[in-house]
């Protein structure tokens, strides 16, 4: 009898026992009475939608895609996905200017780093605040992320890219639209750490937009054709024997997860080739293939924040244990909550006072354990954290790269 | 990534033995699919369900019963540890291993418990009351609480009862949809103001009841609701379990989590165990969904997967297994065989589960898996509804599995 196989949906909606668990952990729900909640937005609204397209409720734009409902279903449901395909399929929303400027990071940025200096102070003038406010609907309280005058690619050419073929061993670096245009020095972290374990560091050709805020902002078709470039690249990376890493686990999930997921493409072929650069090095010190040594001098107080793609990913282990490793640092944990931002999900007027809502728990702790620094591989949990709370946020690479003893490690690889 | 020992599943089984070996200083990580059994719980755990001294009964279980399998010492040595390594843990409980108490059940019976949260009342014997006149006070639009069961409960042992329901414009949203309206969407909104006003709604309406019960819905992450409302309120203020999801559950596993990772344990959430490599009766290493080619190593592993309802044993049309390494287990052939068209009857199902020697040690293709043990629900010959052993067994169980590899 195989008739049990065949009535089991992709997103394993009909195991639902309704046991309301996914809503204990929801967010939004927490803040949003507006918001139906996970298992009424997923499994259970599901049911309807399927009889009658007619039964799907707008209220779905709130989720956050964080995925936490997923994390703590008994029954391995998967309410997020449901959720996201919903909104794509039925969503009579459509994405307007103020969308589609959030969601073309990429774009935005190439703009935004060659003018950085007009736009960082234009963009922090009160005015300007308030007429994005009124025209576009971006909260003014929001705090914009800063561009920057030199591109994370731009720095590379000028300054890495010569020296990378030298080295032994070859990976591909994607910076994501955060570490090109907004933080470079991210990227130039990550270049020092893998230089000084011998890994030469190669970018892709044209690497796109990883397409998550397109997904947020329902603008599938753009998300597609940059996925599809993506993996095009990807495939070209992996060919020739580069796993492909990145520094932020938004990029690393929804290429390894959404693009098959939400966007429907076939990515199984190089999926575990696409990496979070903490898991990459924390893989290559615990075989052995290489060591990591510290200066004496690092002194820092840190707390961890499990940003929530991450959660789903569930990889925080190398990143902190890959901390854990430098002598001169003191780590805390932060519980793991989500800190509202979601994307460009907190820019939004309609969304700010929730997004503050749901992230205050995060921040009164981050302000109870008087840290120097908040550590969080994930760029717009950064944005947030440090809008919210005036702690600086860094990268774990980051903070490796600070506490890391080049000449030293350099020579434990036997690297000149 | 290597510990010591890896545990699969963190319902109170895994955490039990998670916490015992990290406090004996041992490295250990708890991979967990998804949410357990304990969001369900009443909120009182089960040792047997007997009238007289529990141990007794225990001792007169058969002998594959794994109360037998660990011994009738081992039983009470762990049993008796519990309140305190609760208490570690900031869960408070009442009760004791010589005799049982009882508490209320939503249906308004008595039923006997082991150990009970200190959300709830707990009662010497099923038929008298130490009060005269109580209070049942439940929310106006909430579904999941009866208070007629109750009022027949208390009416057979002569008591008195007075009803409120209260009507509170923070519920506005609520009642929106009947099907969010469950205790724990009424939680989150449980605090600092509502709770005032909650109290002085009390203070007003109580008159001369000696103790006032409403509907468990206070103090999902913590207990810190519970204590402010009580402390406002000035006659016993008792709650009674509503339908699962379980308030005083959730908590109860968020605080014996806090405490593992307070204690230096990982739990890692939301990652399923798939497989693992067994090599000369020895498990080498186990593969999750997450990590993918990324093996987890360890010395000692726990199965504390649960049952059918956490998926630790699978029903297929066909047949029943344990789905992670395929283990030997006790389980009837032929579907007709594994269920009682009776509901009330003995369900054979309640019995499956993986096959252990006597340290609990599972057995695959009949050899015994040297390093890897079983605890909780996932174990074979017990029948935790007809029992009334589940907390019991998946407790005492975890404790003991936990001294095997700490005293290996
Ligand atoms: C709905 C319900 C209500 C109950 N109420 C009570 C009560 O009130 N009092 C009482 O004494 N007993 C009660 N019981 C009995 C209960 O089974 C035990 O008390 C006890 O909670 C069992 O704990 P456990 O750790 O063995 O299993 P569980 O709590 O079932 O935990 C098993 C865990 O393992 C995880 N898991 C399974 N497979 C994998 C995998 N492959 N990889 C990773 N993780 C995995 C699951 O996600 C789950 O979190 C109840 C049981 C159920 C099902
Ligand atoms: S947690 Fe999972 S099973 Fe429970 S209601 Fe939500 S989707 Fe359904
Ligand atoms: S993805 Fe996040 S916001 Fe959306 S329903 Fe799930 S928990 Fe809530």
């Amino acid at each position: 009898m195989s008739y049990q196989k065949s009535n089991i949906s992709s997103n394993n909606f009909e195991q639902c026992i309704k046991c309301t668990i996914c809503t204990v952990y929801c967010p939004v729900t927490a803040v949003n009475p507006e918001y139906p909640g996970p298992k009424q937005a997923g499994p259970d609204g599901e049911r309807y939608r399927l009889k009658k397209p007619l039964f799907y409720d707008e209220a779905l734009k709130y989720c956050l895609n964080c995925k936490r409902c997923e994390v703590a279903c008994p029954s391995n449901v998967k309410i997020g996905d449901i959720i996201q395909l919903a909104r794509i399929k039925h969503s009579k929303l459509r994405p307007g200017l103020r969308e589609r400027i959030l969601a073309n990071t990429d774009f935005m940025g190439t703009l935004a780093s060659t003018f950085a200096p007009v736009v960082n102070t234009t963009v922090k003038l009160k005015p300007v605040k308030k007429l994005m406010d009124w025209t576009l609907k971006i909260d003014s309280h929001r705090t914009f992320p800063k561009y920057a005058s030199q591109r994370f690619t731009t720095w590379f050419k000028r300054h890495a890219e010569k020296s990378q073929a030298a080295l032994p061993n070859q990976v591909t670096y994607f910076h994501g639209c955060y570490a090109n245009y907004n933080y470079p020095q991210l990227g130039k972290d990550l270049v020092k750490i893998l230089n000084a374990v011998g890994y030469g560091v190669q970018l892709m050709e044209k690497e796109r937009c990883c397409g998550v805020a397109k997904i947020s902002n329902n603008l599938i078709k753009q998300a597609t054709r940059d996925a599809k470039r993506n993996l095009e690249e990807i495939r070209h990376s992996v060919a020739q024997q580069r796993e492909v890493i990145a520094t932020s686990t938004t990029c690393t999930f929804t290429i390894r997860d959404e693009y098959h997921h939400i966007l429907g493409l076939e990515n199984g072929d190089v999926r575990e080739q696409v990496n979070l650069a903490t898991r990459f090095l924390y893989r290559l010190v615990d075989e052995g293939k290489i060591k990591l040594a510290f200066r004496d001098d690092f002194r820092m107080k840190a707390a961890y924040h499990t940003p929530c793609h991450m959660e789903k990913l569930g990889w925080s282990i190398y990143s902190t244990s890959l901390m854990r490793m430098i002598p001169g640092l003191e780590l805390l944990m932060l519980d793991s909550l989500c800190c509202g931002i979601a994307g460009t999900y907190g820019f939004k007027r309609e969304n700010y006072k929730y997004s503050q809502a749901i992230g205050a728990p995060l921040f009164k702790q981050i302000a109870d354990f008087g840290v120097d620094v908040v550590a969080c591989d994930c760029e717009t949990c950064k944005w947030q954290i440090e809008m919210s709370t005036g702690v600086k946020v860094e990268n774990p690479i980051s903070i490796l790269a600070q506490a890391l003893d080049v000449e030293r490690t350099k020579a434990l690889n036997n690297i000149k | 990534m290597k510990y010591e020992t890896i545990i699969i599943g963190g319902g109170l089984s895994g955490l039990l033995s998670g916490i015992a070996l990290a406090r004996a200083g041992r490295k250990v990580a708890i991979i967990s699919a998804g949410q357990s059994a304990l969001h369900f719980s009443s909120g009182s755990f089960e040792l047997i369900d007997s009238e007289d001294n529990p141990l007794a009964a225990i001792a007169q279980m058969p002998s594959t019963h794994p109360y037998q399998t660990i011994g009738l010492d081992a039983v009470k040595r762990y049993a008796e540890a519990v309140p305190a390594l609760f208490a570690e843990a900031g869960v408070e409980v009442s009760g004791s291993v010589e005799k049982n108490h009882y508490r209320i059940t939503p249906i308004g019976m008595a039923k006997s418990a082991w150990l009970t949260l200190g959300d709830y009342a707990t009662l010497d014997n099923a038929t008298t009351l130490p009060w005269r006149k109580v209070a049942i006070v439940n929310f106006d639009g909430y579904l999941d609480f009866y208070p007629k069961f109750l009022d027949n409960f208390f009416a057979k042992r002569g008591v008195d009862t007075v009803h409120h329901t209260l009507t509170l414009a923070e519920f506005e949203h609520l009642r929106e949809s009947a099907t969010e309206m469950r205790a724990t969407n009424i939680a989150r909104i449980m605090t600092g103001d509502l709770l005032s006003k909650i109290a002085t709604e009390l203070r007003g309406r109580i008159g001369d009841a000696e103790v006032v019960f409403m509907p468990a819905v206070f103090g999902m992450f913590d207990a810190e609701a519970v204590s402010a409302l009580r402390s406002q309120v000035r006659v016993p203020l008792y709650f009674i379990p509503t339908m699962p999801a379980s308030v005083p559950g959730v908590r109860t596993q968020i605080q014996l989590k806090n405490y593992f990772q307070k204690l230096g344990g990982v739990y890692l959430l939301g990652d399923n165990v798939c497989g693992g490599e067994i090599r000369d009766n020895k498990l080498i290493s186990v593969r999750t969904a997450n990590h993918g080619d990324m093996e987890f190593h360890a010395d000692n592993f726990i199965l504390a997967s649960g049952s059918f309802f956490s998926h630790g044993l699978i029903a297929s049309q066909e047949h029943i297994y344990e789905p992670i390494f395929g283990l030997d287990i006790v389980a009837d052939q032929a579907r007709s065989e594994w269920y009682n068209q009776d509901l009330y009857a003995h369900q054979p199902y309640m019995g499956y589960g993986v096959v252990t020697d006597e340290r609990l040690r599972c057995r695959l293709a009949g050899k015994t898996v040297e390093n890897l043990y079983a605890a909780g629900s996932v174990l074979a010959n017990q029948n935790p509804i007809a029992e009334g052993t589940g907390g019991g067994v998946a407790i005492t169980t975890a404790l003991f599995v936990a001294d095997q590899i700490i005293n290996a």
